[in-house]
């Protein structure tokens, strides 16, 4: 054997001991590497990553503010915020986005409708790592079942989120509007920073218009996650400014009326405090519920709503431009008066047509046989269209539309109604630019009883009849009456701009109010029967409204049409006359005539304003009703 | 304690009196003592880098009792028994290591295990660690050292078969420990300076061609990584960032035992397995980094007097080898966790999650302890 159990030379040896040494040098050289690396990480560059490992954990949230509620004038609540569990998902997070969502459908029921709106929502631009919910208002048992097997489903969350309820939502629809998820445009208009937690803006009507104020401000939490995102804990916060809750001059029980007064018809009622201009029913029928565009409306029921011919979406209240026919009589005569066209003693015979000049065109009375002999007062009781085809003659176009403007016709007045419009005030310049014509003394003719190119809202001809209620004085129409919280009122409403409209004679007022007392009061008044047995006196006009043609891409059938070709019917009014507390603008789509249709809307609003819900005063107002209906 | 009573527990006075039983038992009680140090320690940190799992500490706790048997089992076989059964041993590894690649079973693109009808499912890659040096030393201490040129190229032989054939599976990291532990054989035989040059330079120009022909896709991507972790921070940068920010914030007395963010919050990936130094470097700071370097500096220490008093070549050899190879275990892991070296798959010994490898290594400080305590009395 060339070697044995104890070969072992003394040079072997010491050949070993000698590598060992140098192996001991290596070991210790390179643990003093390693110590050496240690020693630049945890000392020389320990500030740096104490800073990244601060920041991998510790993450800043926004707390989003609770959205300021919203009350009618009585307290009662309109728009509020209710507690909604969803199941959120964060694309980020997720392990396989379709077997994710297969295995929710098994744990969760979630509709068609749910994935379609999540799809939808994945697809659009959003702040990353932001949860897109994909069914709203669990159920507890939904919320446990989804516990069991939460684990399992990284990225999916149960959210607890503050979601707006509207309560009396096909009431309040076309008033309050309603807020939805913030989309694409919004998130370019709107402040990041104090949006940051927000998913829902005001898309119209109060929720719109007093968005800033019912949001509040952002607050922010620095919470502890893990690497998966999850919080642990909160390590510190600042509390959001909760958004201030308003309370609007809007009544809900007249509201309602309102509402049931037009049920089953299509048209609007606008009523204002004439006072201070607060608006206190502003209806427009069919309504809709705005609840369903909160967390997002399936495309079957928007299909539904938005082709229904009912037009439940329209908001004929703002938007609706009618003409405003004989509605406009008692704002022509005040024109008619003040710029000296006719006297009060001004009579005319009204043989029941007009003619500009011998065998030309004829323009007929409403009242084929004619009224006879007429002033001011018995055209505007009776509705008299020739004495105002004369007038307006008289008086010309350029006349005319300067009093239309004043009353607030061809602008939006209101001082914060999201989307009203505002009509139509033709002149000779808007015919030029619209038309390329010169204005026509026939067109004047048509303007004299509200037809032709005149368009009004009817919260335009609120607002018109409001001046005439409070004689000149002008009280832009307005929905909010109070904030509750730190700002005033003042601060959030926009300024009044109008200057009061004074009149050469200011009794003339007097004297239209009195006509149109006539109307609702006078032996021949067109709505006499609509003012009678009255504990107190009111003051209107009647108007009907042809309806021109219908378009050319709605579908109908024989008896809808005749339905559908029927006149508007429209009225104009306040009560009591003396000291009025109400106007009211009501039209009636299709509704044959105003005095049939919309002036019994606008008496039974009388009715509910003066007697039923007035507290306290019903004696007052009926002595005072009594001393005045002589 | 002086560093002489260290390394030899004659002179000292405590063990003296119980030193019968520590050769009855054929165990040196200082290494063992450091062993236990070094474990019972890691399991304290393996607590809190599991996230407060009790039962992965129990499971760590029934490995390593596994693996205090297999050293006590080898620690009673005389050193001539590892000599003579070295190159049957070899042979057996290198056809289970065949087997491997044609049948193994395995994970994630690699085939690791065998699992053999009748027999626990074992890695052989696992055990060439202690066949290799031993094969290497058998073969060199049967001539006289220094060994000559073509006994050295016979030595390195012995050594790459099984490290190509464990890189074919994929697994770099076993088979660099494979690789350095046959080298160290040939190195403590005393190959000559020269050739130690050429081999180095040699391995300095083939590591482009490597690059080119035998690393794989994902073994150049962790290379490519280390060097710019940010370039893919999400993805496979994530792993160092999160270690160095685990190890970096822990400054210099840590945030304290379970308070570790970087781990408990679950940023830091494999914080029970290979990454678990970083959670003792965050909770403990440098000051713990410094004691466990020092532990296992200890260890070392302790295993290279052994190799040096060991009484034949093939000992020395055996157990300088294996000595060097539990370093290059630390060091390894220690420079991938703290972001020195590309990510490979190697634990830190004796205190990382896992099986094979604790027995692996107990395996070995069972045959240092035979070395020690299998001495022919003619020496004495």
């Amino acid at each position: 054997m060339p070697w044995g159990e104890f070969k072992d030379t003394a040079a072997e040896r010491r050949l070993f001991q000698r590598r060992t040494v140098v192996m001991l040098v290596f070991v210790i050289l390179m643990l003093g590497g390693l110590l050496g690396r240690m020693y630049q990480l945890q000392v020389v560059e320990h500030e740096i990553y104490t800073t990244i490992s601060d920041k991998n954990r510790v993450q800043v949230q926004s707390v989003p503010p609770p959205r300021g509620l919203i009350y009618d004038r009585n307290g009662d609540l309109l728009a509020e915020n209710r507690p909604v569990f969803s199941v959120t998902l964060v694309p980020e997070r997720v392990d396989g986005m379709d077997e994710t969502l297969n295995r929710l459908g098994g744990i969760l029921d979630i509709s068609e409708q749910d994935l379609e709106r999540f799809h939808r929502r994945l697809q659009e631009p959003r702040r990353p790592f932001q949860e897109i919910p994909l069914r709203y208002d669990l159920t507890e048992q939904e919320i446990a079942r989804l516990a069991v097997h939460r684990h399992e489903l990284p990225g999916v969350e149960v959210e607890a989120e503050l979601v707006r309820y509207y309560p009396h939502s096909e009431l309040t629809a076309h008033v309050l509007g309603y807020v939805g998820r913030i989309n694409r445009e919004e998130l370019q208009r709107i402040d990041p920073v104090n949006y940051a937690g927000t998913n829902y803006i005001g898309k119209s009507g109060v929720e719109r218009f007093y968005e800033q104020t019912l949001h509040g401000t952002v607050g922010y939490q620095h919470v502890e996650t893990n690497a998966r995102g999850r919080t642990l804990r909160v390590l510190e916060r600042e509390n959001p400014v909760p958004g201030e809750d308003l309370k609007l001059h809007l009544d809900l029980r007249l509201q309602q009326r309102a509402h049931e007064l037009l049920d089953g018809r299509r048209g609007a009622v606008i009523a204002i405090e004439p006072k201070t201009g607060g608006i206190l029913a502003l209806a427009s029928v069919p309504g809709f519920d705005t609840n369903k565009f909160v967390t997002g409306i399936s495309v079957d029921d928007y299909r539904a709503l938005s082709q229904s011919k009912e037009k439940p979406l329209f908001n004929r209240a703002l938007r609706g431009q009618y003409p405003p026919g004989s509605t406009l009589k008692p704002m022509l005569a005040i024109a008619a008066l003040d710029s000296g066209a006719v006297t009060r003693d001004h009579t005319i015979w009204d043989p029941g047509y007009f003619r500009l000049n011998d065998g030309g065109r004829l323009w007929r009375d409403w009242k084929r046989t004619g009224h006879g002999w007429v002033d001011l007062k018995d055209a505007v009781a009776e509705s008299c269209d020739v004495y105002f085809y004369e007038a307006a003659i008289e008086m010309g176009v350029d006349t005319m539309a300067g009093y239309l403007s004043s009353f607030g016709f061809g602008e939006d007045a209101a001082l914060d109604v999201s989307g009203a419009l505002s009509g139509l005030l033709p002149s000779r310049e808007w015919k030029r630019a619209m038309h390329n014509q010169p204005w026509y003394p026939g067109d004047s003719v048509n303007l004299g009883i509200g037809q032709g190119f005149m368009l009004a809202t009817p919260l335009q001809l609120a607002t018109a009849t409001a001046l005439i209620a409070n004689r000149g004085t002008w009280i832009e129409p307005r929905l909010l009456k109070d904030v509750i919280g730190d700002d005033e009122v003042d601060d959030v409403l926009p300024a009044e701009t109008h200057e009061p409209l004074k009149l050469k004679n200011p009794d003339d007022w007097e004297y239209v109010v009195e006509s149109m007392a006539e109307v609702m009061h006078g032996v021949k008044g067109t709505a006499r029967r609509a003012g009678s047995d009255a504990p107190y006196r009111m003051a209107g006009k009647t108007g009907t409204a042809q309806v021109f043609s219908l378009a050319e891409d709605e579908e109908y059938d024989a008896e809808e049409i005749r339905e559908r070709l029927r006149d508007h019917a429209l009225f104009v009014g306040f009560a009591p006359v003396e000291d009025p507390e109400i106007v009211v603008s009501v039209i009636v789509e299709n509704g044959g005539s105003g005095s049939g249709t919309a002036a019994p809307v606008a008496r039974a609003l009388f009715d509910a304003w003066l007697l039923e819900f007035s507290e306290g005063s019903d004696s007052g107002l009926v002595s005072q009703a009594t001393g005045g209906a002589q | 304690m002086a560093l002489k009573d260290l390394v030899d527990p004659a002179a000292s006075s405590p063990f003296a009196r119980s030193r019968g039983i520590w050769s009855a038992l054929h165990l040196d009680p200082i290494l063992l003592f450091l062993l236990l140090i070094l474990v019972s320690g890691g399991l304290f940190v393996l607590y809190s880098g599991a996230d407060r799992n009790i039962e992965v500490v129990k499971a760590q706790g029934i490995r390593l009792g596994i693996a205090f048997v297999v050293m006590l089992v080898f620690a009673q076989l005389d050193p001539a028994v590892f000599r003579r059964w070295a190159p049957w041993l070899y042979a057996a590894g290198l056809v289970a290591l065949a087997a491997v690649l044609v049948m193994g079973v395995g994970a994630k693109g690699a085939q690791r295990w065998l699992a053999l009808p009748g027999l626990p499912r074992f890695q052989p890659s696992e055990i060439m660690k202690l066949v290799v040096p031993m094969m290497a030393a058998w073969y060199l201490s049967r001539h006289f050292l220094p060994p000559r040129l073509s006994q050295v190229a016979v030595g390195l032989a012995i050594v790459l078969v099984p490290m190509v054939m464990i890189i074919q599976q994929p697994d770099l990291g076993t088979s660099l420990l494979v690789g350095m532990a046959g080298l160290f054989v040939v190195f403590f035989a005393g190959m000559s300076w020269k050739l130690i040059a050429a081999f180095v330079a040699m391995v300095s120009v083939s590591a482009p061609l490597m690059w080119f022909f035998v690393m794989r896709e994902y073994q150049k991507q962790r290379v490519l990584t280390l060097l710019d972790p940010q370039s893919d921070p999400l993805g496979a940068g994530w792993n160092i960032i999160q270690s160095k920010t685990a190890i970096g914030s822990g400054g210099l007395d840590g945030k304290g035992w379970l308070q570790g963010t970087q781990s408990h919050l679950e940023f830091l990936p494999e914080s029970h397995t290979d990454f678990i130094v970083a959670v003792l470097a965050e909770e403990f700071g440098f000051v713990g980094m410094l004691a466990l370097l020092l532990v296992y500096f200890l260890i070392i220490l302790r295993c290279l007097y052994v190799a040096a008093t060991a009484q034949d070549s093939f000992s020395r050899l055996l157990a300088g080898a294996l000595t060097m190879t539990f370093f290059i275990y630390i060091f390894v892991n220690v420079g991938m966790v703290s972001g020195l070296l590309p990510v490979v798959g190697v634990p830190l010994p004796l205190v990382s999650y896992g099986g094979t490898s604790s027995v692996t290594l107990m395996a070995a400080f069972g045959v240092l302890m035979s070395i020690h305590t299998h001495r022919r009395m003619i020496s004495a």
